[in-house]
């Protein structure tokens, strides 16, 4: 009785999937180079963080390479480069958060009001620009206007400040690197501001200023409740980030002058792996990274789901 | 309803306007600096340094020497290659991603789905991801590594999906009933009436390749398949490196690499200038998309 129903059970098992794929074929034919590409290139590199936990040997390879357990870990959050990259870092992103999170904002809300459509079409296309020219470009151009003689450097020496190499200082690359960060991204940034602020209701506005509340009322009780939601998830996802500081930009534009308030976890790693080829050492390094970077994304979430019911999962 | 404007609103106005004028400035006005500099006569351009309006003499001596350079020319050979093929890639790949998770009765659009998903928030990172790429599938020194491990953005992916969920369910049912299988619906419905989308994607992908140096910097060795951003990097910051720690010693020969650098900026960045205020649109509604998932 058992066995013949056991068989049964198969029996119809491999009738319906044999029905699920004659109805659905050509989705799974569709699915295998999109589940292929995710397991080659997202799934299989991240069973490679293991390597953080073994002496990666080239020879042996990712798989088969000696476990040593936190071996690589104890030496990172022993040595000099830990404080001083964690450090760097967490100031670096700290300024990107404070100056950059808020500058889109005020600009879109500054932009909104303009009533010319043309004017803020052409303030707009203006300042896209910036965030479509390539990093090396910019970075070229930031070496060369904070230099001596440089635009930027000249400008500053008209206002009673050293026409010097700014770019090669200490006490001035924090500022550069965040400065123009700003410059090039605040207003791409500020569309998902706009579009938010184009959904508010005209209607609201007019009750607003029935009730003799003015311009600036309005804004605080209106405009801001209006794109709050926006504010934020922009900002769940960019604390989210806090430790994944822009580092293209850090290699491209730092030099051994500077190593010592521009070095962050991320260009630290690319060094040591990728120029240096301390394998394991620096994948230890990443995984610390990305895990306390999925932290902070969770812990944000969780509390922006309890205090304002706005969250991303 | 018309309402008089009160003092404090013109003084905002006016106010909000002249920002405005200075964003336009700031934003515009490296790039116009170093158009100006790039046919400025290098010898004038020495003494007249700070703000400059309007070209110093004028001379394309310093675009001759940008395209007699043969690195530029395999440079802007490289990257159109992956530009080209890398995009159609990108925009085929991610359309049929988007395509079979907005399937509805297909049991594995949520699984995969997800799968996507968590890649967003936690992945292998750059070295083993390095690793795999270069050691392990043997990638490494091919222009397929500045192609295949970033063939789909899953931000990218989202948006591609939202325009996908946006379309009539009612067409795709009536191609099923007379007899269209999913690849055709995919390619004679889905597709023709994504247009928009798709401008979008090649939009996005294809500046991304365009801008793109890190990937080739991590994987490419051998200089003749250097892309244009990397040769670059060679140009822009390699020198200015040296002429810094030497102390900026100002022979010719560095007021020659000086004018050359901006033209080779304007090379570089050109093509994507002259599209820009065609294309702008198209990636603000990329944007306008992604925005409505969130």
């Amino acid at each position: 009785m058992a066995v013949s129903k056991t068989v049964t059970q198969k029996k119809s098992l491999m009738h319906t999937l044999g029905k699920e794929w004659q109805r659905n074929k050509y989705l799974y034919i569709l699915s295998i180079p999109i589940i292929v590409y995710f397991i080659m290139f997202k799934y299989v590199p991240m069973f490679g963080l293991t390597i953080a936990f073994k002496d990666y040997n080239i020879v042996k390879g990712l798989f088969a390479s000696e476990w040593v357990g936190l071996k690589y870990f104890k030496e990172f959050f022993t040595g000099i480069y830990f404080s001083r990259t964690l450090l760097n870092t967490l100031i670096i992103s700290a300024m990107n958060i404070v100056i950059g999170f808020p500058v889109p904002i005020i600009f879109a809300l500054m932009l909104n009001e303009i009533t010319n459509n043309k004017f803020k079409k052409v303030v707009q296309t203006a300042s896209y620009l910036p965030h479509f020219i390539s990093m090396v470009v910019i970075c070229g151009m930031i070496t060369d206007f904070f230099s001596t003689d440089g635009l930027i450097s000249v400008l500053i020496s008209k206002f009673g400040g050293e026409n010097m190499t700014y770019i090669g200082e200490k006490d001035y690359f924090r500022a550069i690197l965040v400065g123009t960060d700003v410059w090039q991204g605040f207003g791409w940034g500020s569309i998902i501001y706009l579009s938010a602020l184009s959904g508010i209701d005209e209607q609201l506005y007019e009750a607003a200023a029935i009730d003799g509340a003015g311009k600036w009322k309005q804004l605080l009780h209106v405009t801001l409740p209006g794109i709050a939601n926006t504010i934020i998830i922009m900002l769940i996802l960019r604390l989210g980030q806090v430790l994944a500081v822009g580092y293209e930009k850090i290699i491209l534009l730092y030099s051994p002058q500077t190593y010592e308030v521009a070095d962050v976890i991320s260009s630290y790693t690319y060094r040591m792996g990728i120029l240096n080829g301390k394998y394991s050492y620096s994948a230890a390094v990443g995984l610390f990274q990305s895990v306390v970077n999925l932290l902070f994304l969770v812990t944000t979430n969780k509390i922006s789901k309890k205090y304002t019911e706005t969250s991303l999962f | 309803m018309v309402r008089k404007k009160t003092n404090g609103e013109r003084i905002f106005n006016l106010f909000n306007i002249i920002i405005m004028l200075a964003v336009i400035v700031i934003t515009l006005y490296p790039m116009y600096y170093v158009l100006v500099c790039s046919i400025s006569d290098g010898t004038q351009l020495i003494g007249a340094r700070g703000v400059i309006l309007a070209p110093k003499g004028f001379d394309l001596a310093a675009y001759e020497a940008v395209f007699k350079n043969p690195n530029i020319f395999t440079g802007y050979r490289t990257t159109l290659l992956v530009v080209v093929f890398g995009t159609a890639i990108n925009v085929f790949l991610t359309a049929i991603g988007a395509f079979v998770i907005t399937r509805k009765n297909f049991p594995l659009a949520k699984p995969i789905a997800l799968m996507m998903v968590f890649t967003m928030y936690f992945g292998g990172g750059m070295i083993p991801t390095y690793l795999v790429v270069n050691n392990t599938y043997h990638m490494g020194d091919s222009l397929w590594a500045l192609m295949i491990p970033i063939a789909i953005n899953v931000y990218n992916l989202i948006i591609m999906k939202s325009n996908f969920e946006a379309l009539p369910a009612s067409l795709e049912e009536a191609a099923k009933i007379d007899g269209a299988n999913d690849i055709r619906v995919l390619f004679q419905i889905i597709l023709p009436l994504s247009k928009a989308v798709i401008a979008v994607m090649v939009l996005y992908y294809g500046v991304a390749h365009w801008n793109s140096w890190f990937q080739a910097m991590m994987y490419i060795r051998d200089r003749a398949k250097y892309p244009l951003q990397l040769i670059l990097r060679e140009i822009l910051l390699a020198n200015s490196a040296q002429t810094m720690t030497s102390g900026g010693s100002v022979g010719d020969q560095y007021m020659i690499g000086e004018s050359i650098k901006y033209a080779t900026i304007m090379v570089a960045t050109l093509p994507i200038m002259c599209l820009y205020p065609f294309i702008q649109k198209y990636f603000v509604k990329g944007v306008m998309i992604g925005a409505v998932k969130g």
